[in-house]
């Protein structure tokens, strides 16, 4: 692919940006006085900050680079991330899981798993956590780092060491507090970046009804049927029948309900944002004002990899073709950047572009410094300290966490698979979580002994599932089946994915029932006041005016999803 | 709130909109040919210059209701 060459105006706009983010950092470094500001913000963050922040720090490599491939590689399917994953988990945890985190004063959420379960629950998430989020924040720097090297012919290591720096920088100063000012300047700055493109793609393609045409060649060209590109419901009703190769049952429970409430109900990466709210009010609104504009958010991240794949296929090779013969779907965003936007412009969008990796990386670091302080070295390595001994290993805990980011970015260069299988491995760990969480919050029988094994044989079931089916066209090994037998094959790895999550879940669910039926109870119910929901004093609301309530605004939301879906159904 | 992030805010894209604005002044119309011959440095500089004072504004607002004179408002109930 041939280099974009960026004008003295992009370089600019470019410095502008790490100016602004650096001084954040500064300006923000004397407020930091105790753990609490470092790691939690000291619970001071407005509900709109904490809202902007909880979407923007997932919107990492993966969501940018990602769901614009996703666009191009499946259509208007990928909108279900959105309408049915994301949207209705964040007013699930806005409404019912928001009041256990905040009201119980946990400040993570392995922290919550002691508080709830036992100290071997905590142990198992706080560990699994760390070395998931160093390894993601390494990917989202190799991930930055190559493409800037494939699309501007930069330097790799340049860009990993500046990158690394700059992150450093503004969370050593100013903490959590620094990590979501900068989340929510990035937030304005994607869709400033992004929309200019998104608006002249359109234009370009003939609006809507011109780019419906163009995917319906693209469609029929695959072997689908014409809106197999630009429908997102009509064509669930077989594997067959959809570029994603999954069918309804598949996407609802294994995409929306374990894989999306998985994450945003447990990650900490992102509830650790709601978390830092000022009052309780906020911590719930949180993601139900992030809800909003993340639900507009496909126009932005996957409308332009639809708009590729469109021009790509009626106006002859867009895309770079990779080597075995498929476009490289992952260079749909940064190309259609280079295709469409002038010097000025383009250096917003790639400001923008990796404002999203550095927030990314900066929201998995944020969440490692705090789950290493309190979860693992105050838990179990130095306990009894004084704050400021805290406060010391959090910074400290910041620069190792970016110097074992920087580690697993060249460990992922090395090893090509890495990445594959590290994300098989969290996915392993993740999927059975949620079913340990709704139990723990909803039924007060649940038992630390059944927490811990639940989780261990959920997340045993998803690599047996995952060790005996095979995506189609795939080779037994890391894609799947390597217990050497292939019970099933699937159409396609997200179909594979999410019944990888679906088992996983099932098997913690069920086993922490039939574990905690024959366990002792090892919390009072005094213990368990504000931890699960039976023994917790509702939240009445009273004193809000009725629109300003939770409730409301989360019936809002879900009204519009569902206008969402109609619409593009 | 500790530092108004309205303020950054505003300031940055205030100055994006001041330099994309003035760039589409000066600039050939030969870049343009890659984003349908439409000037968008112009167009989107302008529409940053409408976002980022708008966002000071409501920084310098806030700013000001928030001290009027010497006497700070008490705090909202339930904060320490």
């Amino acid at each position: 692919m041939q280099h974009v060459q960026l004008g003295v105006i992009d370089y600019a706009i470019l410095m502008v940006y790490f100016a602004f983010v650096l001084g954040i950092g500064w300006a923000l470094r004397r407020f930091v006085k105790s753990s609490d500001d470092f790691f939690l913000s000291g619970r001071s963050i407005p509900a709109w900050i904490a809202g902007l922040a909880f979407i923007s720090a997932n919107l990492g490599a993966q969501e940018v680079i990602g769901m614009g491939a996703s666009g191009a590689k499946y259509g208007m399917m990928t909108s279900h991330f959105y309408w049915v994953g994301a949207i209705p988990a964040m007013v699930f945890v806005g409404i019912f899981m928001m009041p256990f985190y905040y009201g119980s004063r946990a400040r993570s959420v392995p922290e919550y798993l002691k508080l709830r379960f036992d100290e071997k629950t905590r142990g198992f998430n706080a560990i699994a956590f760390a070395v998931m989020t160093v390894f993601s924040s390494g990917i989202s720097m190799y991930a930055l780092a190559k493409l800037l090297e494939l699309v501007l012919g930069w330097n790799f290591h340049t860009s990993v060491v500046l990158s690394a720096i700059i992150v450093l920088f503004y969370i050593f100063l100013g903490g959590l507090t620094s990590a979501i000012y900068n989340e929510v300047l990035q937030f304005f700055l994607i869709v400033v970046g992004f929309l200019p493109l998104v608006l002249l793609g359109l234009k370009d393609v003939g609006g809507w009804a011109g780019l419906t045409a163009k995917l319906a060649t693209v469609a029929t060209n695959a072997g689908f049927s014409a809106g197999a590109w630009s429908d997102s419901w009509r064509h669930l009703n077989a594997p067959s029948a959809n570029p994603m190769g999954v069918e309804w049952f598949g996407m609802v429970m294994g995409l929306g309900f374990v894989l999306s409430f998985g994450y945003w109900c447990t990650d900490f990466l992102v509830v650790q944002r709601a978390m830092a709210a000022d009052s309780m009010t906020a911590a719930r609104r949180t993601p139900l004002f992030a809800a909003i504009p993340k639900m507009l958010f496909p126009a932005l991240v996957i409308l332009p990899g639809m708009i590729a794949i469109a021009l790509h296929v009626t106006g002859g090779g867009l895309l770079p073709i990779g080597g075995d013969g498929t476009p490289n779907y992952n260079l749909a965003v940064p190309v259609m950047l280079a295709h469409y936007l002038p010097s000025g412009l383009l250096g917003l969008g790639l400001t923008a572009l990796m404002a999203s990796f550095m927030s990314g990386m900066a929201g998995n670091v944020t969440a490692f410094n705090t789950v290493w302080t309190y979860d693992i070295y105050q838990s179990y390595l130095r306990p009894g300290q004084s704050d400021g001994h805290y406060l010391r290993m959090g910074h400290a805990a910041t620069v190792f966490g970016i110097l074992l980011s920087v580690a697993a970015a060249y460990a992922t260069t090395r090893f090509n698979n890495i990445m594959d299988m590290l994300q098989l491995v969290f996915a392993f760990v993740n999927a059975p979580l949620f079913a340990t969480f709704l139990l723990g919050m909803f039924w007060r029988r649940a038992t630390g002994h059944a927490a811990f094994f639940g989780l261990l044989i959920g997340t045993a079931a998803a690599a047996i599932h995952h060790g005996l089916v095979l995506p189609h066209g795939a080779v037994p090994g890391l894609k799947g089946a390597f217990l050497g037998v292939v019970l099933h094959t699937y159409p396609s790895e997200m179909a594979q994915n999410f019944w990888t999550a679906i088992y996983a879940w099932s098997a913690c669910f069920v086993a922490t029932i039939a574990i905690s039926l024959v366990t002792r109870h090892n919390k009072s119910d005094d213990d368990l006041k504000g931890l699960v929901y039976s023994l917790t004093p509702r939240l009445t609301d009273r004193e809000l005016v009725w629109y300003q309530r939770p409730a409301t605004l989360a019936v809002v939301v879900l009204v519009l999803t569902l206008v969402l879906n109609v619409i593009f159904w | 709130m500790k530092l108004d992030l309205r303020m950054p805010i505003g300031l940055m894209f205030s100055l994006f909109g001041a330099m994309l604005t003035v760039y589409g002044l000066v600039s050939g119309n030969a870049i343009y040919e890659r984003s349908l011959g439409i000037n968008v440095n112009l167009w989107w500089g302008l529409v940053l210059l409408a976002f980022g004072p708008m966002m000071l504004a409501l920084a310098v607002r806030a700013g000001r209701k928030a001290s009027p004179g010497a006497t700070a408002p008490p705090p909202p109930a339930g904060q320490p």
